[in-house]
């Protein structure tokens, strides 16, 4: 279906977004946008302490001062639902996880810095803040865990008293395995083991999050504005486990969101206060986070600390991979956080490359922390880091250049079958590394390392590959792995009488251009313009239940329902048709939007049929029904499987330590594509992102778990005078074999992708300048990269 | 509170404002132009860039008030008058310098003062000038494009993709 086009509108045209012209003129609709009338606002007075024991909230003078509509604390929450957790994890000896309660105020203790203790609702949000200043908090500080290798042990600080401990879970994958690996590590000719720190990170979306709630009085329903990737999963779980509103008395909006990254899938303590609140104050309420807020309360990302040991034998085949990680938790459960370093992190595990023996353990710890939970790539940038390294450096240790001892160990056949419970269904990973070869001309690297050398710098290369399981994926296997909801996607195509199409996804868009990239396939399919198709997303009123966009998965999953329901049309349209003209309905072809009976000059054009579809005055009212609306539920066999080979090359100033990215290349195989600027677009950003956790960005707590880096003073993102112009590629395509469009998604690759060839670029550039440096974690900032070269 | 005055896109607008309101906070809640956005707390991400007299301004870095009898422009003024996308407009769109579009109206006003300033800028001179504009979609990559192809210019071979 694909095809070779940067002109038009139909599937491979680089269409230009439709969805610019709103955002570039000031016209977007972002939920801080949105006012209801008579709203009053929310500010919730947060924990500055990691940990503590709240003896006494004193409210009294703050109740008195000006604008005040009501103060809530904990109390007010008593008896109602706390955040639920959507995924449950089983761990090695058969046992559930342990599974704290989260309440949306504060209950008895706080846990982490930004826990909110209470919530005061005011006239102006100036009113609330002034108010929340008058709360009198007696909070009794207590010893807080929070380096997880100390959470752990017998006499740390209990994060949850009524927990026997601070682990979650203790997971193995795939415990089978374990006896092999360990006979396989054994009998190694070479093992090489490295312990690495996978930095915890904040997605930061530049929109902050936000929410505004209405209750209408005369119909007790519900409506929510807010910041989602999946307003219907906020719709099921607030309304279901939280606030107990049946769906069809809650509307969930998300209208314009500015960018997600993973932190805007979880349903969050603010969305459910303020829907509580705007029935309890009989006012709409609205909450807008600050970005000091949106640091100590969006969940965080990463946060693993590893070992991870490869095993090769005589001729540098991979024989066994086995590692250890602590994963974070963070103080409570978040959404989806139990999944991240297991399922998303452990099935990824073999890589490219064909190690007949692996065996993943994860602890997953509590810590009075802000929960951590997906963030771009989620787990898999983990798997592919730790990974990507270890080879690294076992091609250093054993004196082969890291390319070939990769492609040596290839996966070459498909489909292939990992020891760690996946099924690869298409890829071709030398093809990924040729066109990486030449895009990143690594053959003039030597002659570009002589001139940075003249210069007195020092310069460095890193390559990695990496795989991906995106497209998330079959209900019934998720179900078995402790998923609480279906991952399927639903797509309504409603066909107007004039013929205009409004198509309904459950997908989300907040960057990723579905507006332009949907239309595209449908238009494709009908050979009509794609400017007669709006996309439709967003609201829970307007489509069938969705689950939403994270895990690459619109496309994928949402794309693959958006055909289903669009062939659904096309053959109740054929029926139309064949009618129309008096032909036999097999005889019937769509081409160019026109229908014609084959073998004839008979032809009746699109908006014939549909206006027969609603006109029914001429129509086959015994075979079928009046109207042209088509819904389908897609839910796919398999994940898909994008993969891709990345290099980076830095130049390191040895006077200061730092580091800088002079070329960035990565070519990707994601399968067929529907609009390649699209597709580039997001490779770009995923590359900075990656870029930004190997050499800028680091959320650091101290030692009493105070959150040092909760603003853009102190933690460093990624600015355009850090990153370079990127050489991205994805001609390199092997279609998904199991879903109608072959395609793999491509939101998560760069920043899955980069950060182990940047990190295995510095480690490079510092052995060239004979440092004899073997790891560096990230952020390779210019003071660790100035330590290390002291030695 | 206090009166304040200012023309904004071009009409005069007064109102009462209290004297800690920011500027982002009277073109937002007061005249209810939510092209400008609010990023962050710290004046750093550059989110809420609007002209002041002519300069880009943090508004959230200045008051209300000191805009007193000052010409400000915002993101709802920057098309042609005809309603089509403007030149540094049209080549974010051409050359998709944008995905969420929240930093975007805080790039374009940065992008416009550049340009103004300096009409033919080097790649090294844009990504310097925007250190204080964060976009965290893009990558920067098609957002550099974009000004270079506004101002003219063909864009080097590495950014061919």
């Amino acid at each position: 279906m694909p095809k070779d086009s940067a002109t038009g509108t139909g599937i491979g045209a680089s269409t230009k977004r439709r969805e610019d012209v709103r955002f570039l003129t000031g016209n977007g609709n972002y939920t801080d946008d949105i006012n209801v009338h008579g709203q009053a606002y929310v500010h919730f007075l947060r924990s500055d302490v990691a940990h503590g024991r709240i003896n006494g909230i004193d409210t009294s003078a703050a109740e008195g001062m000006p604008g005040v509509v009501r103060i809530f604390t904990g109390k007010d929450f008593e008896g109602i639902g706390g955040l639920p957790c959507g995924w449950q994890v089983t761990d090695k000896h058969g046992e559930v996880m342990k599974e704290p309660g989260h309440p949306v105020l504060a209950q008895g203790k706080v846990r982490h810095v930004g826990d909110p203790v209470a919530a005061v609702v005011a006239d102006s949000l100036a009113e609330a803040r002034d108010a929340a200043e008058a709360i009198i908090l007696d909070i009794e500080e207590l010893p807080a865990a929070v380096n997880m290798k100390a959470a752990l042990e017998p006499d740390a600080p209990k994060v949850h008293d009524d927990l026997s401990d601070n682990l979650c879970y203790d997971w193995g994958f795939v415990e089978e395995n374990k006896g092999a690996v360990d006979e396989a590590i054994k009998n190694a000719a070479h093992v090489t083991t490295l312990e690495l720190i996978n930095n915890r990170l904040v997605a930061n979306p530049m929109e902050p999050r936000v929410a505004v709630a209405d209750w209408n009085r005369s119909n007790d329903e519900y409506t929510l504005y807010t910041t989602s990737q999946n307003p219907h999963v906020i719709r099921l779980l607030m309304g279901a486990f939280v606030l107990g509103i049946p769906e069809h008395k809650l509307r969930v909006v998300a209208p314009d969101v500015g960018g997600g990254f993973g932190t805007k899938i979880f349903h969050y303590a603010e969305e459910a206060f303020c829907t509580f609140a705007a029935k309890a104050c009989k006012r709409p309420v609205k909450w807008t986070s600050t970005r000091s807020e949106a640091f100590m309360s969006d969940a965080h990302g990463r946060d693993h600390v590893t070992k991870i040991e490869l095993a090769l034998d005589k001729d540098n085949n991979f024989t066994a991979i086995r590692t250890e990680t602590l994963a974070n938790m963070g103080a409570y459960l978040s959404t989806f956080a139990p999944s991240v370093p297991t399922w998303l992190h452990g099935t990824l595990m073999a890589g490219n490359y064909k190690t007949p023996n692996i065996y993943v353990n994860v602890k997953a710890v509590f810590t009075n922390t802000v929960p951590v939970d997906a963030y771009r790539g989620a787990g898999r940038p983990e798997a592919t880091y730790q990974l990507e390294r270890v080879i690294d450096m076992a091609a250093r240790e054993l004196g082969v250049d890291p390319i070939a001892l990769r492609r040596q160990n290839f996966i070459t056949e498909f489909p292939y079958a990992t020891p760690v419970a996946v099924e690869y269904d298409t890829g071709n990973y030398p093809a990924t590394m040729d066109k990486l070869e030449e895009i990143a001309d690594l053959a003039g690297f030597d002659a570009r390392r002589k001139e940075s050398e003249a210069k007195g710098k020092l310069r460095g290369l890193g390559v990695n590959c990496y795989i991906e399981a995106c497209g998330i994926a079959p209900s019934n296997l998720v179900g078995q792995l402790g998923a609480r909801a279906g991952l399927y996607e639903s797509a309504t195509v409603r066909v107007n009488a004039t013929g205009s199409i409004s198509v309904m996804t459950g997908s989300h868009s907040h960057g990723q251009g579905h507006e332009t990239a949907f239309p595209q396939v449908v238009a494709e399919m009908l050979g009509i313009d794609a400017s007669m198709i709006d996309i439709v997303h967003g609201d829970t009123a307007r489509g069938p239940m969705g689950m939403g966009t994270y895990g690459s998965r619109s496309l994928a999953v949402g794309g693959s329902a958006m055909v289903r329901a669009t062939e659904k049309i096309i053959n109740k349209a054929k029926k139309i048709a064949a009618h129309l003209m008096e032909a036999s309905e097999g005889d019937i072809e769509l081409k160019n939007g026109q229908f014609t009976v084959a073998g004839t000059d008979k032809s009746v054009a699109w908006g014939d049929v549909t206006l027969a579809a609603y006109v029914p005055h001429n129509y086959p009212l015994d075979d079928i029904e009046p109207g042209l609306e088509e819904t389908a539920f897609y839910d796919p066999s398999n994940f898909t499987y994008p993969s891709g080979a990345y290099a980076c090359e830095v130049e390191l100033d040895p006077e200061t330590g730092k580091v800088t990215v002079e070329r960035f290349s990565a070519a990707d195989d994601f399968g067929n594509i529907i609009n390649p600027m699209i597709v580039s677009g997001q490779v770009h950003g995923g590359i900075a992102q990656g870029i930004g956790q190997a050499l800028l960005e680091n959320c650091i707590y101290d030692e009493n778990g105070q959150l040092l880096s909760a603003s853009y003073m102190d933690y460093a993102m990624p600015r355009a005078d850090d990153v370079p112009f990127y050489a991205v590629d994805h001609s390199c395509q092997t279609p998904c074999t199991h879903n109608p469009l072959g395609v793999k998604g491509c939101g998560e690759a760069g920043a899955i992708g980069s950060p182990p060839s940047v990190i295995n670029a510095v480690i490079d550039a510092l052995q060239s300048g004979g440092h004899k440096v073997a790891h560096l974690d990230m952020p390779a900032s210019p003071s660790r990269v100035w330590a290390a070269m002291q030695g | 509170m206090a009166k304040v005055a200012m023309t904004v896109n071009g009409k005069s607008v007064s109102r009462e404002v209290e004297g800690r309101t920011l500027l982002v906070q009277f073109l937002r809640d007061d005249l209810r132009l939510t092209g400008t956005h609010v990023g962050c707390d710290t004046s750093q991400c550059g989110a809420c860039v609007v002209h002041v007299n002519g300069e880009a301004v943090k508004a959230c870095t200045m008051f209300a008030l000191e805009a007193e009898g000052a010409e400000v422009t915002t993101i709802e003024a920057m098309a042609n008058e005809d309603g089509s996308l403007n030149v540094v407009q049209q080549a974010f769109q051409d050359y998709h310098g944008l995905q969420c579009g929240f930093c975007t109206p805080g790039m374009v006003m940065s992008a416009t003062s550049l340009l103004k300033d300096n009409p033919k800028p080097t790649e090294q001179e844009i990504r310097d000038y925007l250190e204080g504009n964060i976009c965290r979609c893009t990558g920067y990559h098609n957002i550099i494009k974009a000004i270079m192809a506004a101002s003219g210019q063909d864009m080097p071979s590495m950014a061919a993709e």
